[in-house]
């Protein structure tokens, strides 16, 4: 089983990026779950989303605590959560900045993309509050070979109503520059 | 068709492929989306229902039992502060074998003011006469809504189907959607034997006096009595078509089994996993899953209890001044029939996190104890 644990902000599409990840596993054949931290839901506010992807029935009805990847949609959140909490060796951690990874010294290994210049560059949210979930996640597949590019398309094109191919570009383009 | 589903969303499509033909409910975290979808589906014309805003859930409740009465299929949700305001026409819809559906997020009771999970706003309901089934996925939540008419509806008592808030309600798995045609063909329309006819007017609900008060509660246990064998044909009969069984009870690893843990909800997923690494160790621990809590299956629990030396309870509940519900039902179950220690744990209260490493925990304290040291054991509590 493969655990990922979202960072983000409220409004930043975190959960649905969990849902989008969910189903391009599922168009894969896996089992999947995946849900929010639940709490009092606003705009800015940190929150985390989880997703679960597994090859047999998932039974398992609790938090994500020990995860195998971490992605933060928002570069801020490094110095404000402990993004690495419970982090399994090995794991990996995909950061939106434009900073390098060697910038970071993480127990972990780390890959960064600048989310935010490619969803702008692609007209995704608006120009001060881009929408990156669907950019981060074209980076996350690169890192992750849980998922495939192919299936998290599929996912975003049935997911994603308004500006669905921008947002595919937007996943490619991240997929081709994640930086590890 | 397999779609990823949250639970609300698989409530909501139980309802739709029922043919739930009035809905009524009042919004409520974390239920809301389950109303949500179905009034989206009304408004835009894909669901042949009507809908019914009211302004609080004691009217939901009312609206749906008129409509009932009136032979039509009818269909609410709920939860925690909901269902208590529903409290009085609970007890009503149940006297007057009104076979409604409610599907009750388990949201902990305020205060202090939660959304989070726990199960005292559905098992403090326990003593209003309805069927309560209590849900470990998604899957299960969409298949027990549409057997739930089945059962209501040949027994003519309300049905209650409960999943744990957060822990499915917002959580996303892949749920089997059935096709219309065959869930037609498990679930025919529904013709109740009397109903309110503007054409052949008739009152219901009249002064009940002492003669034949008795007889109306004796008839209801008597429903409740065969509502056993009702749930497990309807469940079996729901596995021919659609290929998933369900019963009264779910058992997991109890033959040969030691220990037993007894549970309900969500947190049986999670014990599971618990049990699987512990029996990976050299351990003999079952599960015993109480999907149907009204009625409850005394004889089948204590069938399935024989054998194993000690029982643990984990409830995500309390009975104030006694202590977790699950535990003590279970003890009546056993009365005279198995003298052996139940230890109650309780645990989880307002979608306190429980998990496999808990579990596995409070097995090793049983396993490592002849008796309980308390009656109750609290888990995890900060004292």
């Amino acid at each position: 089983m493969t655990e990922v644990r979202i960072h983000g902000r409220g409004g930043q599409g975190a959960v649905v990026a969990s849902q989008i990840l969910a189903l391009a596993a599922m168009k894969e054949g896996k089992y999947v779950q995946s849900f929010p931290e639940f709490g009092v839901e606003r705009r800015g506010a940190t929150v985390e989303a989880f997703v679960r992807i597994a090859d047999k029935k998932i039974n398992e009805r609790c938090k994500i605590y020990h995860p195998h990847y971490v992605v933060v949609m928002d570069p801020a959140l490094v110095n404000i959560v402990d993004v690495t909490d419970g982090m399994r060796e090995n794991g990996w951690i995909l950061i939106n900045t434009s900073k390098m990874p060697e910038d970071f010294s993480f127990h972990a290994s780390v890959a960064t993309i600048d989310a935010f210049s490619i969803a702008t560059e692609k007209g995704l949210g608006s120009h001060g509050h881009p929408i990156v979930n669907t950019t981060i996640l074209g980076a996350f597949v690169k890192i992750a070979p849980v998922v495939s590019v192919e299936a998290l398309l599929k996912a975003i094109r049935e997911s994603v109503s308004s500006n669905t191919e921008k947002n595919v570009e937007a996943a490619l383009s991240a997929y081709d520059k994640v930086k590890i | 068709m397999k779609k990823l589903l949250t639970g609300n969303y698989a409530a909501s499509y139980g309802a739709i492929l029922s043919r739930a033909e009035v809905i009524s409910a009042y919004p409520i975290t974390p239920q809301t989306q389950i109303v949500e979808k179905l009034s989206t589906m009304v408004a835009e014309g894909k669901l042949s229902a009507e809908f019914i805003n009211v302004e609080s859930e004691r009217s939901a409740l009312a609206v749906c039992m008129g409509a009932s009465a009136t032979g039509v299929r009818a269909f609410t949700a709920t939860s925690a502060q909901g269902l208590a305001l529903m409290h009085e026409l609970l007890h009503w819809t149940a006297g007057a074998r009104l076979p409604l559906v409610l599907v009750n997020v388990n949201r902990a009771m305020a205060p202090g003011w939660t959304v989070w999970c726990d199960e005292n706003d559905s098992l403090s309901q326990r003593d209003t006469g309805w069927i309560q089934i209590y849900c470990e996925s998604n899957q299960e939540v969409l298949d027990s809504v549409i057997q739930a008419y089945r059962i209501a509806e040949r027994i003519m008592l309300p049905v209650m189907i409960c999943m744990d808030g957060i822990f499915l309600s917002h959580t996303q798995e892949i749920v089997d959607v059935p096709e219309q045609e065959k869930v037609d063909r498990f679930l025919p329309p529904y013709k109740p034997p009397v109903f309110l006819d503007t054409s052949s007017p008739h009152a219901f609900g009249s002064l009940t006096p002492p003669p034949v008060y008795f007889e109306f509660r004796y008839k209801l246990q008597q429903a409740m009595d065969e509502a056993q064998a009702e749930i497990e044909e309807t469940g079996k009969e729901f596995g021919n078509i659609f290929g998933r069984n369900y019963g009264l009870l779910d058992e997991y690893l109890l033959n040969g089994a030691e220990i037993a843990v007894v549970a309900l909800g969500t947190v049986c997923g999670t014990c599971r996993v618990a049990i699987d690494r512990l029996n990976k160790k050299g351990n003999k621990i079952g599960m015993l899953r109480i999907r149907t809590f009204r009625p409850l299956p005394k004889k089948k629990v204590l069938e399935d209890l024989r054998g194993v030396k000690k029982i643990m309870v984990i409830d995500r509940n309390i009975s104030y001044g006694h202590h977790g519900i699950l535990h003590q039902e279970i003890k009546s179950a056993l009365y005279r029939e198995l003298n052996i220690p139940v230890f109650g744990f309780i645990a989880g209260l307002g979608g306190r996190d429980i998990t496999p490493e808990d579990i596995e925990q409070m097995v090793n304290y049983t396993l490592k104890h002849e008796e309980p040291d308390t009656d109750i054991l609290w888990w995890g509590v900060n004292r």
